[in-house]
Parts: C-alpha cells; sequence; structure tokens
C-alpha cells in the first residue's frame, strides 16, 4: 500500500521562469511548502497578491510529526478556507490521564468552554495538515487565484539587496534565478535561508531527543491523552500516547540527550519498549519511527529587511504544549495581512516590524512556557526533582497540587499587549477582549462571530448600530451590528460585562485593534491609522 | 518589602516547633526532603497571595 506521504503532491514542472532572458520579478516568494508557508501562500493569494512556493521536495511530511492542532489554528483555517476538512478527518479528545512512576495519579477532562465553534484541539497528522493546505491550493488555483507550488525547486543561493531579493534556484533540468520583492523564510527549523543570510538563532539552549512512533493497535484503546513522568518503561524521562486518526497512535518517549540515535531508532529496540508500555498483550504494527532533536531558541529579529522569517525557522520550543506548528499559523496570520496593506501601498514598510515585534512576543511567550513544562518534566537537580515528586504526589491525593503539574501548557494565541498597534481600550470591558487580544469566538445570533470576521478590518457594534461599509484612508472597513436583542449570554460575558453597549474595531487576523463604549468615526480613523502603522498612539 | 511576612504570627511556636520536629523522627533523609517539599507545596497553597510568596523566598534567601 502507497502512503500518503510516499506519493508526489506537486512534482517538479520547468516553470518558463527558467527560461526567461532575465531574472522574473515576483511579489512574494514563500520557501518551504511545509504547513506554515503553505498558509502563508494561500492567505496571500486570498487576498490576490501573487505567490510563489519553492521547495526541494515534492511530498507531505513523512511521519506524523505536528499532530496537535489549536483551536486557534483551527480559526486560522477556516479563514484560509480549510478548517472544516481538518475537523472531519481529525480526532477531538477531551480526557487524560496523568502517570507518575507506575501508577495513575489522576485524570482530566479539557471541558472546552461553550459556544466556539471550534473544538479546544484536534490531533491530526502532520500529513494530512500539509495534504489540505495542497488541496486548498488546487481550489484556489482552480478558480483563478495566483498562487503556484514549485516543487524540486532548491534555493541554493540568496543575494538581498535593497528592495528585492536575488534567487538561485537549482532544478532537476538546471540552475535558474528569481526576484522577489518579498521573501519569506517558512523552511523550518534547519532553514538555509538563515544559514544562507548567516543570520543568528540564539537563546536559551537546552537540548533534548525524542524516539517519536506511530503503532497502529490492532484492538480497541481509549481516545485519552496519557502522559507518563518517570515510567518503569523509560526511567527518569517522559512518554505521552496519543490518538491520530485511520487507528493510529502516536508515542512520544523522551531520551535525554546522550544517546546512540541509530541504535534507539531500530525495531528490536523501538518493540520491547513499546510492548512494555502498551501491554505485553496489545497487537500493534510499527509504522514510522523518528528521532527529533529540539532546543528552545528564536532568531533576534523576525523581519530582515526584505526578508521575513515565520514558523520554526524564526523561533524553535520543546515539543510539550503543541507550541511550534501552531505559533507557526499565528506568525503567517498576523503577516498577511500587513503584507498586502504594504503591497498596495497602504501603509508604511514599516508596519512590518510590528510583526517582527508581536511574534517575537509570541515567541518568547512559547519559549517561557515550554522551557517550564520541560523544567518539570525533566528536573535539571536533585532539589528540582524533590519538588517535581512531591507535587506528583500530592496530586494523586489532593486537588490543590494538579494545576502545578506541568506536562505542557497547551498553546494559546498570544495577547500582543504593549503592540505599537494597539489603540484605546475601555476598562470597564471584559479584559480577555482588551486591544492586542484574539477575538473570542461567540454565536451572534446571525452565524459564529469568527465566521464572519473574514480578512478586513471590521467595526462590530454590539448594542448600538454601526455603517455597513467605511472607507478610511483607501482601506475598506466592514462593519457588524448585532441589535441589543440578538445580544446573547457567550457575548455579553466576552464583550460587554455590565456594559450597555460597546464598539470593537477588530484586524483582519481577528485580533481587537481598539474598543469605545460608543461608535465615533473620528476615533476609528485614528486607531485605524495607528493598527496599521501610520501613526503612533 | 519583607516586614509584613517576618512579623511573629505564630499562635503557639514551642509547640508547632516541637511539631515539625516530631513529624520527621523516624524518616530517613530522602523522606525527610520530600516530606519538607510537600509541606512546603502546602503552606503555599494556603498563602495563595503570589506577592507574599515572593517576599517569602526573598526572606528566606536572607536578602
Amino acid at each position: 500500500m502507497t502512503k500518503l506521504f510516499e506519493a508526489p503532491l506537486y512534482p517538479y514542472r520547468p516553470s518558463p521562469d527558467e527560461d526567461a532572458p532575465a531574472p522574473v520579478r515576483h511579489p512574494v516568494v514563500v520557501i518551504g511548502a511545509g504547513p506554515v508557508g503553505l498558509a502563508m501562500a494561500i492567505d496571500l493569494a486570498q487576498a490576490d497578491i501573487p505567490v510563489v512556493i519553492l521547495d526541494d521536495n515534492d511530498k507531505v511530511s513523512v511521519g506524523s510529526r505536528a499532530i496537535c492542532f489549536s483551536k486557534r489554528t483551527l480559526e486560522i483555517f477556516d479563514r484560509l478556507g480549510c478548517g472544516e476538512e481538518m475537523v472531519d478527518k481529525g480526532v477531538v479528545w477531551n480526557l487524560g490521564k496523568v502517570f507518575f512512576g507506575d501508577r495513575q495519579v489522576y485524570n482530566f477532562n479539557l471541558l472546552p468552554e461553550d459556544g466556539h465553534k471550534q473544538p479546544a484541539f484536534i490531533n491530526l497528522q502532520q500529513y494530512y495538515c500539509e495534504l489540505y493546505l495542497v488541496e486548498r491550493i488546487r481550489a484556489m488555483q482552480a478558480q483563478g487565484k495566483p498562487v503556484e507550488i514549485r516543487g524540486g525547486n532548491r534555493v541554493e543561493n540568496l543575494h538581498r539587496y535593497e528592495d528585492h531579493t536575488l534567487v538561485t534556484i537549482e532544478t532537476p533540468e538546471g540552475a535558474y534565478n528569481l526576484e522577489a520583492d518579498w521573501l519569506i523564510a517558512c523552511d523550518g527549523a534547519g532553514s538555509p535561508t538563515r544559514r544562507m543570510l548567516d543570520l543568528d538563532f540564539v537563546g536559551r539552549v537546552f537540548e533534548d531527543n525524542f524516539l517519536i512512533a506511530d503503532v497502529i493497535m490492532k484492538a480497541d484503546f481509549p481516545t485519552e491523552r496519557w502522559f507518563w513522568f518517570d515510567p518503569p518503561f523509560n526511567k527518569d524521562q517522559s512518554a505521552l500516547l496519543h490518538k491520530q486518526p485511520d487507528g493510529v497512535w502516536r508515542i512520544d518517549l523522551q531520551l535525554g540527550w546522550d544517546i546512540d540515535k541509530e541504535k534507539e531508532k531500530k525495531p528490536e529496540n523501538v518493540i520491547p519498549r513499546l510492548k512494555q508500555m502498551l501491554g505485553e498483550e496489545v497487537e500493534f504494527d510499527l509504522e514510522w519511527v523518528s528521532i527529533y532533536t529540539f532546543q528552545c531558541r528564536r532568531m533576534e529579529t523576525f523581519r530582515h529587511g526584505r526578508v521575513l522569517f515565520a514558523g520554526d525557522s524564526a523561533h524553535q520550543v520543546s515539543p510539550f504544549g503543541a507550541r511550534g506548528a501552531n505559533s507557526g499559523f499565528q506568525d503567517i496570520d498576523n503577516l498577511g495581512w500587513k503584507l498586502k496593506l504594504v503591497l498596495d501601498g497602504k501603509a508604511p514598510e514599516t508596519l512590518l516590524d510590528s510583526y517582527a515585534f508581536e511574534r517575537e512576543h509570541g515567541a518568547d511567550e512559547n519559549i517561557l512556557q515550554s522551557s517550564r513544562s520541560t523544567d518539570f518534566i525533566t528536573p535539571k537537580s536533585e532539589t528540582s526533582r524533590i519538588f517535581r515528586d512531591a507535587v506528583l504526589d500530592l496530586a494523586e491525593h489532593y486537588e490543590f497540587a494538579r494545576p502545578l503539574v506541568n506536562s505542557g501548557r497547551l498553546s494559546v494565541p498570544c495577547t500582543y499587549d504593549g503592540s505599537p498597534l494597539n489603540g484605546p481600550d475601555d476598562a470597564s470591558l471584559p479584559k480577555r477582549t482588551r486591544p492586542g487580544s484574539t477575538v473570542a469566538d461567540a454565536p451572534t445570533g446571525a452565524g459564529w462571530l469568527l465566521d464572519r470576521l473574514n480578512g478586513d478590518f471590521v467595526v462590530l457594534g454590539l448594542g448600538t448600530d454601526v455603517p455597513d461599509r467605511m472607507e478610511m484612508s483607501g482601506i475598506s472597513v466592514i462593519g457588524i451590528t448585532v441589535d441589543r436583542d440578538a445580544i446573547g449570554q457567550e457575548l455579553r460575558d466576552r464583550y460587554l460585562a455590565t456594559a450597555e453597549a460597546a464598539v470593537y474595531l477588530i484586524r483582519p487576523d481577528q485580533h481587537v485593534a481598539a474598543r469605545w463604549l460608543e461608535f465615533d468615526s473620528d476615533k476609528i480613523e485614528a486607531a485605524l491609522a495607528t493598527a496599521t502603522g501610520r501613526s503612533a498612539p | 518589602m519583607t516586614t509584613n511576612v517576618t512579623v511573629p504570627n505564630l499562635e503557639e511556636p514551642d509547640t508547632f516547633y516541637a511539631d515539625l520536629l516530631a513529624a520527621h523522627e523516624g524518616l530517613s533523609k530522602e523522606e525527610s526532603d520530600a516530606f519538607n517539599a510537600r509541606l512546603i507545596l502546602l503552606m503555599a497553597n494556603r498563602i495563595g497571595n503570589l506577592e507574599e510568596l515572593k517576599s517569602l523566598l526573598a526572606a528566606a534567601h536572607r536578602n
């Protein structure tokens, strides 16, 4: 049987650019057709910005790799037109069990908050995520959207100029050059772009190895997340068991740093370990096994003139908390609309500095969270081990200790507190929807709120009328009014608290830019100027 | 900064001290270390307030 990740999905085809007498200029070139690069291209092409993706491969990634996709990621996929496919295929999970040594310490139910379209998390193999993104690109191409994936195109050299980058590409039929007004590097943790431009990748470094395996169970096994601290089958380390679609289970075994990778990867070493973990009587097939190494670090800045970095090329975290790929989608969500405004001449290039500011802030938050998880899971001193074990002991008996158990703090979107794009706030409104925060979904009486925010600036009037459309400095602002009698409990709790009415200015990436108690178009125009980098707040 | 967390507040200092020592009686060094860690976590939970906890950490460093 040919597996999904064995079939070429975007095989090399000669491009007319290869025979052009002079390098062809493109507005945007994305390097890397991984999940982040594909999503970036969809976002731009949806806004009619021509985009070319270059990748040296022609297939989806091998093995499950990133498997936990967060609610915010699914909301972004909804805006990109492929959220439904992901959720339909993915496994929704809520139940988790935590083990310490050979005993179960407690179990939990995620019990996600009601009144959101998307679930808290789904599990889905990365290759399915990539497949649905490629299928979305194919559907967009059929509608005439300007997006192209060039497989078998390996970037060999980059030369930066003030207003573009010259890209040298190697293909099976030889080399060619093209020029990119803007270059977006989504080429992963080992980013060749970063290396070719001789850029830093610094931060707190700690290193660890994980054996990751996909197994197909032959019998039923519960749809739960099982996490082990110091299990008998992996002494002094951690282990994770997670369900994926197609009856495939993902197993992560932490191995520590000083190991023989080739030896650990051999099936004769992997299978006995898995048997010890799953039980001798459980029958399974080993589908894929790999060793994954991580470090926690980020680039000092994500913008280098006309070259921008997104996803793992810009930042890397430990896998605890699913903060890798999920934060990459938040990167492109942040970058897409800003790049469009700059390309359309409606915002200054410096708006892109706010991409770096906001997403570096996000990366710092993710690195902090995942470093704390790593410190709990792998105690670095005798004293930290004593406290870790005390927490786990107490958690078995007392509820108070459970919030201290840290097997990964699951990815939530970052709030851009202190961003130069944030406008006025009204402190009487709920804190969770302050400027800089992601819009919290809620039913509006006419569909989900997030489904109604489709990539434009939006003025949301709650309990007060706002115009259906406003033109401000060449930017279209869509107005959505929710009448007082259509405001349900969720909208009230998330956006009004005790206020009778409120007006929110929402960015194209579904983040709150500013908010007031009443509509005033002058104030909105000023906040829009701030949110598009055209004036200081 | 540490004044309000270091003023005398124990109801019966001698009795508490004796109880604390008694609780460790018969424990190995390893068991005592684990006991202390559990006790610190229980006490921290009772205090709850982060600012106060930070003051206690600083006071324990005697700086």
